[in-house]
């Protein structure tokens, strides 16, 4: 493997003596990835978004920036630039002057300068709106202002502190498409932070989910999504039924009063586990099919799939998310495949997780 | 609800006419009148023909830029150390104390503390220096005039500089640069306004000061407020007076364009 672009290694942060924010931070940051810092509001992403851009130091442990530690490194002498939640554009600047900024405090010549913002404008596709007021411009416009303004720096690393955040629906949804588009053709690093993890799920290579000062679980999307590794991964990305169940054997679960043929293996047996469905693997089917026999509740219209609630006969709340319509009270099976089943252990550390999937799934 | 507001605006209004409108309305007109009372434009050809007028609109305005330029180097550096302070708020009230303070009785006591037998020069005996005169002297006229004025100039400073986004000065550093150069480049434009205003609210009433000119200044220091007072309560040439309160109004309209807003590229 190559040398990691970011490492940290142990980080530790405690405000006035006793709040921790970060509690055990260790991971690498591989060159040329989005990467994206999920989590709820106050679980310290930001906080480890500003210790990569310099202006929070750790209390404990070491970050290192190409194999160097970087510690005591001053934001403005770091090869990293930010995209900051919001923007930050300097108001008594143009569109050109904040672009050029960077540049011309490195004292880089006139035409080099030119050319450049004119370069990092066309890649935020604002070609031409160089004599503009930032007020003349809208919030998206801003938004690609405050990208142009880092990346034209030419960073290792770009940064961004949720910057889709002030957005409407439609817009962020396009900006997400952008984004992972101009991180594809820039070839740099991204480091995204968001609380919204349909924004994660959609643009990162890589997604660290944190909770509480601890990372909880890191993989793919896809990885991160299929097998969360907890309850509270789970919970937090994508919608999810989650039940208690024991694990009789390897590859038998049991739930709600049936056993059920599941892929999962690797724990003790009668060990007592969570056990995640998402609603999308969910089918309603007539009784003689179903797996289980739940009752229909509830049923809102999502646009593309309803989104069904339903009860089964000990009382467990199962959400099936279904293009086909359903009626309300009506009584029918609830089915799922083997693969649809995952089973999660209480209290498991992200190594031995890992090392158990990969125990069975190669 | 309109004929509740248009009752609001009376008393506004009123203000207007009364202390705003008329007495400038008055004072052009009284310009235009020589002593016996008779309409001309005698005053406006002395005022700038006799070198008299014109020496004592030089000093009042240098004695006004000299006062706001050591007020402005004083404050710009004060008000910046107080938006980083813990309890600013407090820290900026003591400033504020003194103005709430009748401005005749701090003169009186700086009379007494520059005086031959003041405190100063007791203070400059101590360490064996002969007793010196200070008060009646430009600069004891300075330094009263600074004294009084702080207050207006760090106020507006300290306020542009507290409504500054400090995640500004954060994507400044961001973009490599040190804090020199995010001081000249963010911090300074962007705190402009409240030298701006600063600067009205000094510059301005600065012009006009008479009676620290007397008291302080011990008549040193002729500025155009102590011609009025002469026109006015000496000589009794209302019109002669009349014509030089014109010149500083105007004086004035020009300080408030020189210093207004312009119309700003960004804006917040």
């Amino acid at each position: 493997m190559k040398q990691p672009i970011i490492s940290f290694k142990n980080v530790m942060k405690t405000y006035d003596g006793d709040v921790k924010v970060l509690k055990n931070i260790s991971f690498d940051i591989e060159e040329g990835k989005f990467y994206t810092l999920l989590g709820p509001s106050g679980c310290g992403k930001t906080t480890i978004l500003r210790m990569i851009a310099g202006f929070s130091e750790p209390t404990k442990g070491d970050i290192y920036f190409e194999g160097k530690r970087i510690n005591e490194i001053s934001s403005n002498k770091r090869q990293v630039n930010t995209v900051f939640q919001d923007y930050a554009l300097f108001p008594h600047m143009n569109v050109f002057e904040n672009i050029a900024f960077g540049l011309k405090v490195k004292h880089l010549p006139k035409k080099q300068i030119e050319q450049k913002v004119k370069e990092a404008l066309k890649m935020v596709r604002l070609d031409g709106y160089e004599k503009r007021g930032i007020n003349e411009m809208s919030g998206g416009q801003k938004q690609r202002v405050a990208i142009a303004r880092a990346i034209a720096n030419e960073p290792k690393v770009l940064l961004l502190d949720e910057p889709l955040s002030a957005l409407d629906h439609k817009l962020r949804t396009d900006m997400q498409y952008e984004l992972r588009e101009l991180q594809q053709r820039l070839g740099i690093t991204f480091i995204f932070v968001t609380h919204d993890q349909e924004e994660a799920l959609a643009m990162s290579d890589e997604i660290f989910v944190v909770n509480d000062g601890l990372i909880v679980q890191s993989g793919t999307p896809v990885d991160i999504y299929d097998e969360p590794i907890n309850h509270y991964v789970a919970d937090f990305i994508g919608e999810s039924n989650i039940v208690d169940g024991v694990m009789i054997k390897d590859e038998l679960v049991e739930f709600v009063g049936h056993q059920f043929t599941c892929v999962d293996s690797g724990m003790r047996s009668n060990e007592p586990v969570e056990v995640v469905l998402r609603p999308e693997d969910l089918t309603l089917t007539d009784l003689a099919h179903g797996k289980l026999q739940v009752k229909v509740d509830t049923q809102l219209f999502r646009g593309v799939y309803y989104e069904i609630i339903c009860y089964d006969e000990a009382g467990n709340e199962w959400m099936v998310h279904s293009t086909r319509k359903s009626v309300p009270q009506t009584v029918c099976g609830l089915d799922f495949e083997p693969e649809a089943i995952h089973v999660m252990r209480f209290n498991e550390s992200e190594e031995d997780f890992d090392a158990r999937l990969e125990s069975y799934e190669e | 609800m309109k004929k509740v507001q248009t009752l609001f605006a009376i008393p506004y209004f009123l203000w207007l006419l009364l202390f705003v409108f008329a007495p400038v309305a008055l004072i052009v007109f009284y310009s235009f009148l020589n002593t016996s009372g008779q309409f001309t434009l005698q005053n406006y050809d002395s005022y700038f023909t006799s070198g008299k007028y014109l020496i004592m609109t030089f000093n009042s305005v240098w004695y006004a830029f000299l006062i706001t330029l050591i007020t402005l180097i004083i404050s710009y550096p004060t008000a910046y150390f107080l938006t980083k302070l813990k309890h600013k708020d407090l820290w900026l009230l003591l400033i504020i104390l003194p103005t709430w303070i009748n401005l005749l009785l701090k003169a009186y006591a700086f009379i007494g503390i520059f005086g031959i037998h003041g405190g100063v020069n007791k203070f400059l005996e101590f360490f064996g220096f002969a007793p010196h005169q200070i008060l009646f002297t430009d600069f004891s006229f300075i330094v009263v005039a600074m004294y009084i004025e702080l207050p207006f100039m760090i106020i507006p400073i300290f306020n542009a500089l507290e409504e500054l986004n400090p995640s500004l000065l954060s994507a400044s550093h961001d973009l490599g640069a040190n804090n020199i150069q995010t001081f000249i480049k963010v911090v300074l434009p962007l705190s402009m306004n409240g030298v701006k205003s600063g600067i009205q609210a000094v510059f301005i009433p600065s012009l006009s000061l008479f009676m620290l000119t007397r008291l302080i200044g011990g008549n040193r220091v002729i500025t155009l407020g102590t011609a009025i007072e002469e026109h006015f309560l000496v000589t009794q040439n209302w019109g002669m007076g009349s014509t030089i309160g014109v010149v500083l109004i105007i004086a004035m309209i020009i300080v408030m364009i020189l210093t207004g807003e312009k119309k700003k590229r960004g804006g917040q």
